[in-house]
């Protein structure tokens, strides 16, 4: 068994909405933050005999499903239980 | 022509929709429910219309998982056989993610929930839709939507324009396209669009909801009567 730990973000050319109201937030309690951006982390455990299998199931995860590459990338790391 | 109107857990026009095309354009309209995988008889000579909502409480991305409900395994099969395809909202935003329209549809740029009449034109003659539209004059058409902001990279940009599957840009009361008509931060204030085959049809604007005198406003009904040609008498 293993467990991924995958980021989802915004694809870095794209103005990311959530993040800039969030450098606002930041900025107003006085952190001089720049450059935020918001994206989603998913955990998921995956049963796979090797961990080049678990790598080559959770790409297709991300290439399927948990990314849509019009908006965003993934970058992901797997370990095993 | 007959419809099916693709009912989502968390669709919420798929009834206005429903009404409008039965009681208003008189047509026989089925309701497809997501679990099936039977059109009910639909052919390629009539359209399934994805209504708007909030397909699967938009969770991971707006129409992520409609993509794989059962009904769409079907509706893309429809579409490739040439079957014509018309998504509104929600609906635009699961053609995006199915694959059966080039783009996806992004947080608005001012992080708002827009819901407010807004002037959009036809930009082109040749689709289904917008057939019978006078290209540059406004009609006023509702839009509700957070993610609306159209966004496909430049490569895909050009080739919308190459093909003229660019149906309708966000504009001003005069139909005039600039920057301060454009509500969402849209690439180029596209509000719809169609595919290279142009028998799939994907607009933010919710046109069922401007197709009755009762509602105070008709200015969705042309396109209604475009698909069905009939012909309008303005």
């Amino acid at each position: 068994m293993f467990i991924a730990e995958i980021n989802v973000m915004p694809l870095k050319e794209l103005l990311d909405p959530q993040g800039k109201a969030v450098e606002h937030g930041l900025a107003n309690l006085g952190f001089n933050a720049s450059k935020v951006r918001i994206g989603k982390r998913i955990t998921l455990e995956i049963e796979a005999s090797e961990e080049t299998d678990a790598i080559a199931k959770v790409e297709e995860a991300c290439k399927k499903l948990l990314h849509n590459p019009v908006m965003e990338y993934y970058e992901f790391t797997v370990s095993k239980v | 022509m007959k419809f099916g109107v693709v009912i989502f857990p968390g669709s919420n026009c798929d009834q206005d929709m429903v009404h409008v095309l039965r009681n208003v354009m008189g047509c026989e309209t089925k309701e497809l429910w997501h679990k099936d995988h039977d059109l009910q008889g639909l052919t390629t000579d009539d359209c399934i219309v994805l209504p708007g909502g909030f397909s699967y409480g938009d969770y991971l991305r707006c129409g992520a998982i409609a993509r794989f409900s059962p009904i769409m395994k079907e509706v893309v099969e429809f579409a490739n056989k040439g079957g014509k395809v018309w998504g509104i909202c929600n609906g635009f935003q699961v053609l995006c993610e199915s694959g059966l329209l080039p783009g996806a549809l992004l947080r608005n740029n001012n992080r708002l929930f827009i819901c407010q009449n807004q002037y959009i034109t036809a930009t082109t003659h040749k689709s289904a839709i917008t057939e019978q539209c006078e290209i540059g004059k406004p009609l006023n058409i509702p839009i509700a939507h957070a993610e609306g902001r159209y966004y496909c990279n430049e490569e895909t940009l050009a080739s919308l324009k190459a093909n003229d599957q660019i149906l309708f840009k966000y504009c001003d009361n005069h139909g005039t396209i600039h920057a301060d008509s454009n509500p969402n931060g849209s690439l180029e204030n596209i509000a719809g669009i169609c595919n290279a085959n142009r028998n799939v049809f994907g607009m933010m604007p919710h046109p069922e909801r401007a197709a009755e005198s009762i509602l105070g406003n008709t200015d969705g009904k042309v396109l209604f009567e475009s698909l069905l040609g009939i012909l309008t008498t303005v």
